[in-house]
């Protein structure tokens, strides 16, 4: 049964450590304890399903909120959900949350002082079709100042969530845009040692995607854990 | 062969994804022993952790229309989280292995890079003193980290302990 069989091991350096000494919340966050090893069991190779019935998409963020249009540069956010063996994820939640044009978020802890947009929540949710594609219609979010250290400044990105078929396939990333001078400066993003794993988090912008007189188009391909070629071991 | 997408915090304003009805897994209707999971999410200077998010997942009573099996909770300004849920059963581990009633936990949050993952087991089972994870983690202080305890009836307390004395056992999966 597939089900059974474990998730490989990320590969060395693509992931981020949880001691980031440069993002300055991790110092009291992170465990200084050595992760226990734990073999994979039903628990980490099974996960949740969400179906589109019961939580139903929202894949135009520019007039979820209230119908009216929200004020920014409207932009198309697609691209494909793959897992390390190259197979499509079909059938995945796709969530993405994100700042305004001017860079803040519609939530109570964001007291940056750049204008909401009542027209704009910032949340939005799709599922993966067959061969795993999804697609967003957003607004380029703005960068935003935070108080990691002086002058810091996030650089444009979109926050996504996805589940994949498992518990221990469960992803929550960012995505960032080409060429921005942000990039280089935030310890977030320059949080993970390997160099292409970072530039991997950067969309890729995408004239096939992008849609004449309405909405530039990026790329943003999603690569989730894949399982061992063989079942585990008894 | 592709590489798995890095990793990146879930920040401090995850909650525009949040609803919170997603912390009842028994909101569809599920059958069996109610429980409330709750406790405290606690930082290494001993603060409540008020912005993260907490997701369980277990793989008994399986998944279905009626029960959903995974469930999202912030913690709230007492950095508390709350679930209620069906209690599980013992479900197969590795080989003829049987594993203690347990559920899965994934903690995110502003200051996390990635998530962490631990286990919540139910303090007075029997199945705990051969459970695979809990008999390979050798101080009874460390396993004790992922007992929850019988608080009130049917309410049953995890805290989190991040970073420092009490650290939780998390898990590299």
């Amino acid at each position: 049964m597939s089900e059974t069989i474990p998730f490989r091991p990320y590969q060395p350096g693509t992931q981020p450590e949880y001691d980031t000494p440069a993002y300055g919340s991790t110092r009291k966050r992170h465990p200084m304890q050595r992760l226990q090893a734990l073999p994979q069991t039903v628990t980490e190779t099974t996960g949740p399903r969400f179906s589109a019935l019961r939580f139903p998409p929202s894949e135009d963020l520019t007039t979820n909120t209230t119908g009216t249009a929200a004020i920014g540069e409207r932009i198309i956010v697609a691209g494909a959900v793959m897992d390390e063996n190259g197979r499509a994820v079909p059938d995945t939640m796709v969530e993405i949350w994100q700042a305004n044009a001017t860079g803040r978020y519609d939530h109570p802890g964001d007291q940056h002082d750049a204008p909401l947009d009542p027209n704009f929540r910032g949340a939005g949710r799709v599922f993966s079709d067959a061969e795993g594609r999804y697609r967003f219609l957003t607004i380029r979010p703005g960068a935003y100042p935070w108080p990691n250290h002086r002058n810091a400044w996030r650089p444009n990105h979109i926050h996504f969530s996805l589940f994949g078929p498992a518990f221990a396939t469960r992803l929550v990333t960012q995505m960032y845009f080409p060429g921005d001078p942000l990039l280089a400066f935030d310890p977030i993003y320059q949080g993970t040692a390997d160099s292409e794993a970072r530039q991997r988090l950067v969309a890729a912008f995408d004239m096939d995607l992008t849609e004449a007189d309405w909405a530039l188009g990026y790329r943003f391909d999603i690569v989730l854990r894949g399982r061992e070629a063989t079942p585990m071991e008894d | 062969m592709p590489i798995a997408t890095a990793s990146q915090t879930v920040g401090p304003f995850w909650h525009l994804l949040e609803d919170p009805t997603w912390a009842d897994l028994t909101r569809f209707g599920a059958i069996g022993e109610k429980l409330t999971l709750t406790g405290t999410v606690i930082d290494g200077d001993g603060a409540p952790c008020t912005d993260a998010c907490v997701e369980i997942w277990q793989a008994d009573p399986p998944a279905s229309d009626s029960f959903p099996g995974f469930g999202r909770s912030r913690t709230d300004a007492r950095g508390e989280y709350r679930f209620v849920t069906i209690r599980p059963g013992p479900v197969p581990g590795r080989g003829n292995a049987l594993q203690a009633p347990h559920i899965a936990i994934c903690v995110m949050a502003r200051g996390l890079m990635k998530g962490l993952v631990s286990r919540a087991y139910f303090h007075g089972e029997e199945l705990n003193e051969t459970d695979p994870l809990l008999t390979s983690i050798e101080q009874a202080a460390r396993r004790d980290t992922l007992i929850a305890k019988p608080a009130d009836p049917g309410v049953w307390r995890l805290d989190i302990r991040l970073q420092g004395d009490g650290e939780t056992v998390f898990l590299d999966l």
